[in-house]
């Protein structure tokens, strides 16, 4: 057993946590605030190579893999949830280009995926489709004539899907067919009949925006196919297995911070005549914050290993997205607990990251269907 | 030829103490006094003479004027290509007269310029160089230099000796030794050398002088930090916070309440939401010190708190309290700092 | 044109803490970083790089392990690294440093500019630079807060604590470069993954056999300063009421205790 990063992964990890100290610790209260994308921080993301992170370097990736990216996220994860989230969600679409795209789709597309100038969003959930993804309505009708596929329908949730520049659209190509009729279909940004709906309002992650997708009549040529027709299903579960050591990492990077910042306060802060980092009462509190987050780290890392070696991972990819998710609130809780009063207030990140730990339980696959994922998996 | 160290010398054959002078422009530079001051210390003890060497051109009277500091010789080496500063020619001058006169140690102020200088003279004629010192004493049993300084941030203080090389020689860093008294009759003499130096000496060209207007907030670099609170209670209160830091050569800084307030602008603002300082003087007036804002300030060295509350949290965690009206405080803190001007 | 920057692997100082009993550092757990003013050095060579296609060299003295600090401006985009590591080095003091780094800057050769952090957090000298400058007989431009190339010749802009000196200098010549310099690049993931790649062993290590020096010039032995004692400063916490019978009266006695710590 070795349970060793490399230096090449010390250095990654020690990069992206001074990128997320300078770029984005400074925004991240303002991030909450104003909900607004911050399109400068998904830039420099991009110059610096983290958005590219799992695409060669031929297509203007950067190369690395999935233990690249966890360290990475997690970084961007301690300051601030929202960017880590971007960036995560940004990764599934190259990753998904990477390995399902034809040869032309990626040399257009991932060059500008990878350097920061266009984000990429990935859109699977309907109102009627979240957790039960198979009852997706949207159609995408090959039009033989004219050689396009027709969109219609709704897709909602869609984190990014207003700002990004390249969507992966996951439409049934044959309604007839269920889920083996489901496709992925690129769809540009300004397509004719192509509009972003609704923009949610939501309780964390505000710099990642959350939208509804409308399309009516949307026409794009059958070339931006991903994949083969009625291979949508596979494509978006095998997105699903990666992007849940994606939101793991989120998680652990907000379990991480909260820890930091309750050591510091219990240090900084006099009670009753002695820091507060004096009381066994908050010890213990501390111990069980670590035990936790020491836990979900490794199941983080070895369901990365397993998927950078080639091996099944999606059983661990569960496990580490469930866990990580329940300690992140978990963490975030007692952080905010030990914060006392000052914790509820704006001036503490903690109550920020107790909001945005929230989301990790919820998307890319609820707590609840992670548990379907896993037990079938061990009763099989 | 390369200079060496580590060269058979007879140390006997080095005397006296020189103060190696700054001048901007052909005013000297307050560090001169300040090293003039030191350097009478040493030359005390070792019961040898203190010489403050000049360079510059056009700058007689100024010479002159050192010689109301106590000094045994002031040495003003002239010339036209000294007018302005360059490495090359200051170093040249300086060096040649090391070399000829043999001095025993040689005080060089730790400025920008002095430590452009130091160092370059040090390896020019062979011997060592303990840089930024806050403290210089004679060995009481062989009479060797002991230069103290921080090392690591300020962590470790080591005392630094050059055995076997001279002269002995220190940048010391301005603003911490006493300055020499002026004293009305002029002692000791004034030399004027005429250097060996030629325009091709100097490889560089000082082609202007930028000398900036606006000053920028440096809260992190700061020495000396005034920070306001809410017991200003209004704006103009960070007026008389601003001609304290002034005064002092500080920056402004804020707790967050008056931020808020709109009294002053948010790059002011020290604490958990703000800026992280550590000056070596933190001055905190009518600041309750609220854990937001002792977060960003508590490793100042020495904290200092101004407030009407002797129960405000800040009094637990400064070095000095008063206990009292800002308003009252603060202009005699400036009153005190202009007398001694 | 050949740049060669001179980088020190340096103990992050906001970290490090001191044995109290023993007056000694405690080094174990303390993060080893590139001296911050050489990150400043490191980027204004790539800018050059960039302008005008300069091949930027680092070069180094310490341990095995400040290797790392060489790879992490490999990363940054340097394009080949030397480190000087022999125990004959070791204990060297300013002096001794800048003759064994000069006499590795003459084996490299060819240079046009070579680039050095001001100075150093561990022990803030700022020596090194003008040694080896005086060493190799060049002319040196300190405290260098902007760079620009002007045909053959170099304009810096110097800072000083009055006003700021544009000055012009041929080269070849010798830079320090201050925080004011530049913002220093992140290294990219894709050169991280190529030039920490285990494989690739890209620094090249010079012991005192590489290099023409005098061995009575090197190491602690042929250091001309050496360290007498050292010894942690104390600080007295006071948390003192200043008393009087007026606001007047406790800012003077205030005043006066501030300029007896030499604070003012």
């Amino acid at each position: 057993m070795d349970f060793k990063f490399t230096d090449g992964q010390l250095m990654l990890q020690k990069t992206a946590a001074e990128f997320a100290e300078k770029y984005i610790e400074p925004r991240a209260e303002e991030i909450d605030r104003t909900g607004e994308f911050p399109k400068d921080i998904f830039t420099e993301m991009g110059k610096v190579g983290f958005s590219g992170i799992g695409t060669p370097v031929e297509y203007g990736g950067s190369g690395g893999n999935d233990i690249d990216k966890v360290l990475v996220v997690t970084e961007i994860a301690k300051k601030d949830a929202s960017c880590a989230a971007i960036l995560s969600i940004h990764t599934i679409f190259a990753s998904v280009l990477n390995k399902f795209g034809t040869e032309e789709q990626k040399k257009k597309y991932l060059p500008e995926t990878t350097n920061g100038g266009a984000l990429g969003a990935f859109a699977l959930t309907e109102p009627n489709a979240g957790s039960d993804a198979g009852s997706a309505k949207t159609t995408a009708i090959l039009d033989e004539e004219t050689g396009e596929y027709v969109l219609n329908g709704t897709k909602c949730f869609i984190s990014g899907g207003g700002q990004a520049k390249n969507l992966l659209i996951f439409a049934l190509t044959d309604p007839s067919k269920g889920t083996k009729g489901l496709s992925c279909i690129l769809v540009e940004k300004g397509t004719p009949g192509f509009s972003v709906g609704k923009i949610e309002e939501k309780m964390g992650i505000h710099g990642s925006e959350t939208v509804e997708l409308i399309f009516d009549n949307c026409r794009v040529p059958k070339e931006n196919l991903v994949g083969k027709e009625g291979q949508g299903f596979k494509i978006a579960m095998t997105a699903l297995d990666g992007a849940r050591i994606g939101v793991a990492a989120q998680a652990l990077g907000i379990a991480e911070r909260a820890l930091e910042e309750s050591v510091k306060y219990m240090k900084e802060r006099v009670q009753f005549g002695k820091p507060i980092a004096a009381l066994q009462g908050l010890q213990w509190y501390i111990a069980d914050m670590a035990t936790k987050i020491e836990c979900a780290k490794w199941m983080i890392y070895r369901a990365a290993w397993l998927k950078v070696s080639g091996q099944p991972y999606s059983k661990e990819a569960a496990i580490a997205k469930y866990n990580a998710s329940e300690t992140a609130t978990f963490v975030t809780n007692l952080a905010l607990q030990i914060h006392g009063g000052y914790g509820y207030m704006k001036d503490y990140p903690l109550e920020r990251m107790y909001r945005d730990a929230k989301i990790t339980e919820i998307y890319e696959g609820t707590s609840e269907i992670h548990k379907v994922v896993i037990s079938r998996s061990v009763l099989k | 030829m390369r200079a060496k160290v580590n060269q058979t010398i007879n140390l006997n054959d080095y005397n006296n103490v020189w103060v190696i002078a700054e001048q901007n422009n052909g005013k000297i530079a307050p560090v001169t006094i300040e090293l003039i001051g030191e350097g009478r210390k040493l030359a005390n003890v070792l019961s040898k003479e203190l010489m403050v060497i000049v360079a510059g051109y056009n700058m007689k009277e100024e010479v002159e004027n050192l010689l109301h500091y106590n000094v045994d010789k002031a040495v003003y080496i002239e010339s036209a290509l000294l007018k302005d500063f360059s490495t090359d020619g200051y170093v040249k001058v300086f060096a040649d007269l090391i070399l000829e006169r043999k001095p025993e140690i040689v005080l060089v102020g730790a400025s920008s310029i002095g430590r452009d200088i130091g160092p370059r003279l040090a390896a020019r004629v062979g011997t060592g160089l303990t840089a930024d010192c806050t403290k210089l004493e004679i060995d009481e049993n062989d009479h060797k230099l002991l230069s103290t300084r921080p090392a690591f941030g300020g962590n470790l203080m080591a005392t630094i000796v050059c055995p076997k090389n001279r002269p002995q020689m220190s940048t010391v860093r301005p603003g911490v030794m006493e300055k020499a008294q002026y004293t009305d009759q002029p002692t000791g003499e004034l030399e004027i050398v005429k250097p060996d130096l030629k325009q091709e000496d100097i490889r560089t060209t000082l082609e202007k002088i930028i000398v900036e207007d606006g000053k920028k907030v440096n809260l992190v670099d700061a020495k000396i930090v005034v920070s306001g609170g809410r017991g200003l209670k209004t704006a103009e209160g960070f007026s008389m916070i601003q001609e304290l830091a002034d005064c002092l050569g500080g920056e402004v800084g804020s707790s967050r309440a008056c931020v808020d307030a709109g009294w002053i602008d948010a790059s002011h603002q020290i604490g958990q939401t703000g800026t992280t300082v550590r000056p070596d003087l933190y001055i905190a007036c009518g600041i309750s010190g609220a854990i937001q804002h002792l977060a960003g300030m508590s490793e100042s060295k020495y904290i200092v708190a101004i407030n009407k509350d002797p129960k405000a949290p800040i009094f637990d965690i400064c070095d000095y309290g008063i206990v009292g009206d800002l308003n009252k405080v603060i202009p005699s803190m400036i009153e005190y700092l202009q007398g001694k001007k | 044109m050949n740049i060669i920057v001179c980088v020190k692997q340096v103990p992050n100082t906001n970290e490090v803490k001191i044995n109290k009993e023993t007056g000694t550092l405690i080094r174990e757990g303390v993060e080893s970083i590139i001296n911050p003013d050489d990150k400043n050095a490191i980027e204004a060579a790539l800018v050059l790089k960039e302008q005008v296609g300069a091949k930027v060299t680092l070069l180094s003295m310490g341990p095995p392990q400040a290797k790392a600090a060489l790879k992490e401006g490999l990363a940054m985009g340097a394009d080949e690294a030397y480190l000087l590591s022999d125990r004959a080095f070791g204990g060297s003091d300013t002096w001794a440093t800048a003759t064994i780094i000069a006499a590795a800057i003459e084996k490299i050769g060819n240079y046009d500019v070579i680039f050095c952090g001001r100075q150093a957090i561990d022990g803030d000298t700022a020596q090194v630079g003008p040694e080896v400058a005086e060493f190799l007989g060049i002319p040196q431009v300190t405290y260098a807060k902007d760079v620009k190339l002007d045909g053959e010749d170099i304009l810096v802009t110097r800072y000083t604590e009055n006003a700021d000196f544009l000055i012009r200098v041929k080269t070849p010549c010798l830079l320090t470069a201050i925080k004011e310099l530049n913002d220093p690049r992140f290294p990219t993931v894709a050169k991280i993954i190529e030039v920490y790649d285990e494989q690739k062993d890209n620094i090249q290590v010079l012991t005192f056999a590489d290099i023409d020096v005098d061995p009575t010039q090197i190491g602690l032995k042929g250091s001309p300063t050496n360290v007498f004692r050292s010894f942690v400063p104390v600080k007295e916490k006071h948390s003192e009421f200043i008393e009087g019978s007026n606001e007047n009266e406790k800012a003077k006695v205030l005043m006066e205790k501030l300029a007896a710590l030499k604070l003012i």
